[in-house]
């Protein structure tokens, strides 16, 4: 009896420190936003973090949009080509970056490349016991390091996942126009027929940006909250990644489903 | 690195940022079939309009000379109401006859103008009388067994016909 009784509270234990955790989560969302005065304040702190978090990322997001889109080519005319409509390949692949795959690879790349940077660096931040030498000197370290690093991701993202969707757009006219010799007039003018700027393309947008918010958000946190030792920063790091990319697929989903239902 | 480059860096990356949104916009977009010309609202009603979508074009011997802005359901004569907007640099008669056409066989439907022969001009507020539904495929195959089960049915009472007079 005694073993089911410690098993009920182990399992109240997890629900409590899970919603405990969601709390502290949203709570240092709040704390962000009430202190991102610094952002208009001090711009200079947001474009260093801009650089460090988007112009260091821009290659790696280039490159994979680009293979992102030879792919698309490749397999949308094997697809297309069954039923004679390849012409319509320019179509399947802009509709495909600029819904789904140019807003969630970008982010589950910016999880990986920039949100584990972030992790790490105020993981260590803390285990150097800087984060509490600021607190010593009247510095607020969520308005000095987070707020700053979290509006650098959240202005960088968008950005990423437009220049991947550009790019890809771009790797499968390549592929379909250069390679496979579909016709260009035909290629473009499918595509300008049915990707809508409202529909597909505002709506990319935003994906991106809740997607910027998520995943900037859920590095800080993990930084934020790891324990100061060699460890903890390491294990930080990998929930960044593993939380990160489960929320941007859960939240796509749910996007998805809301956005594009009819 | 010195504040000036990284700046510029910046700079670039947003610039960056802002033209593949404005390629997606114009180059894999319909932005660039965004006319910002001044438009004339005519009405037309229709029994079916199909698939027929808002922002359908409205074209006149091929050339779009506008767009659908709305459709409706008019409830007093169970009809389709569709509102198309029409650019002011093209002016129809008045008794123009409206089709509901496909673009390819199983591509996208628009809408056709036929110019008629009056003087009078459709103007903002005009209705077009003349209408044609879309073809429903459904409808076409049905049409097409019923023609043929009567073609049959004709041939089987008339078959014997020309041996009755031999039987005689």
């Amino acid at each position: 009896m005694s073993g089911l009784t410690s098993r009920i509270a182990g399992l109240g234990r997890k629900f409590l420190s899970t919603v405990t955790g969601l709390g502290a989560f949203a709570r240092l969302l709040g704390a962000i936003l009430a202190r991102s005065g610094v952002v208009l304040r001090r711009p200079r702190l947001v474009s260093q973090q801009i650089h460090f978090i988007g112009n260091h990322s821009l290659l790696i997001i280039s490159v994979s949009g680009l293979f992102v889109g030879f792919v698309l080519g490749l397999q949308g005319y094997y697809t297309l080509n069954r039923y004679g409509s390849e012409e319509a390949l320019g179509l399947l692949v802009a509709l495909s970056l600029t819904r789904e795959l140019g807003p969630v690879v970008t982010a589950l790349l910016f999880a990986g490349r920039a949100g584990t940077s972030l992790t790490a660096e105020i993981g260590l931040m803390k285990a150097g016991e800087q984060i509490a030498a600021m607190e010593v000197m009247a510095v607020d370290p969520i308005r000095r390091v987070l707020a700053p690093r979290f509006w650098g991701g959240v202005i960088a993202m968008p950005v990423l996942a437009a220049v991947f969707s550009m790019v890809g757009v771009l790797g499968g006219w390549f592929v379909g126009v250069m390679l496979i010799g579909i016709d260009p007039g035909a290629f473009w003018s499918q595509m300008q027929d049915g990707v809508d700027v409202i529909k597909d393309v505002a709506n990319g947008v935003v994906k991106s940006l809740v997607f910027g918010v998520v995943v900037t958000l859920i590095a800080l946190y993990q930084g934020w909250t790891a324990r100061a030792t060699p460890e903890g920063v390491s294990r930080a790091t990998t929930r960044t990644v593993v939380d990160g990319a489960l929320a941007v697929l859960g939240l796509d989903f749910l996007m998805t489903a809301l956005m594009f239902a009819n | 690195m010195t504040r000036e480059k990284t700046d510029f860096l910046v700079g670039l990356f947003i610039l960056l940022g802002l033209v593949a949104l404005v390629f997606l916009a114009l180059r894999a977009g319909n932005m660039s079939s965004f006319s910002f010309s001044p438009t004339y609202q005519v009405t037309a009603h229709f029994d079916n309009i199909g698939g027929l979508k808002v922002r359908a074009p409205i074209k006149s011997s091929g050339v779009v000379v506008g767009r659908v802005s709305a459709i409706g359901f008019d409830n007093q004569r169970y009809q389709a109401a569709v509102t198309l907007d029409l650019e002011q640099a093209y002016e129809f008669p008045e008794d123009s006859s409206a089709s509901i056409l496909t673009s390819g066989l199983l591509g996208e439907q628009y809408i056709g103008l036929t110019p008629g022969g009056e003087d009078k001009m459709l103007a903002q507020g005009g209705e077009i009388q003349f209408t044609q539904s879309a073809v429903v495929l459904e409808e076409l195959i049905s049409k097409f067994l019923y023609s043929s089960a009567e073609k049959e049915g004709t041939a089987q009472g008339g078959a014997p016909a020309p041996g009755a007079p031999a039987a005689h």
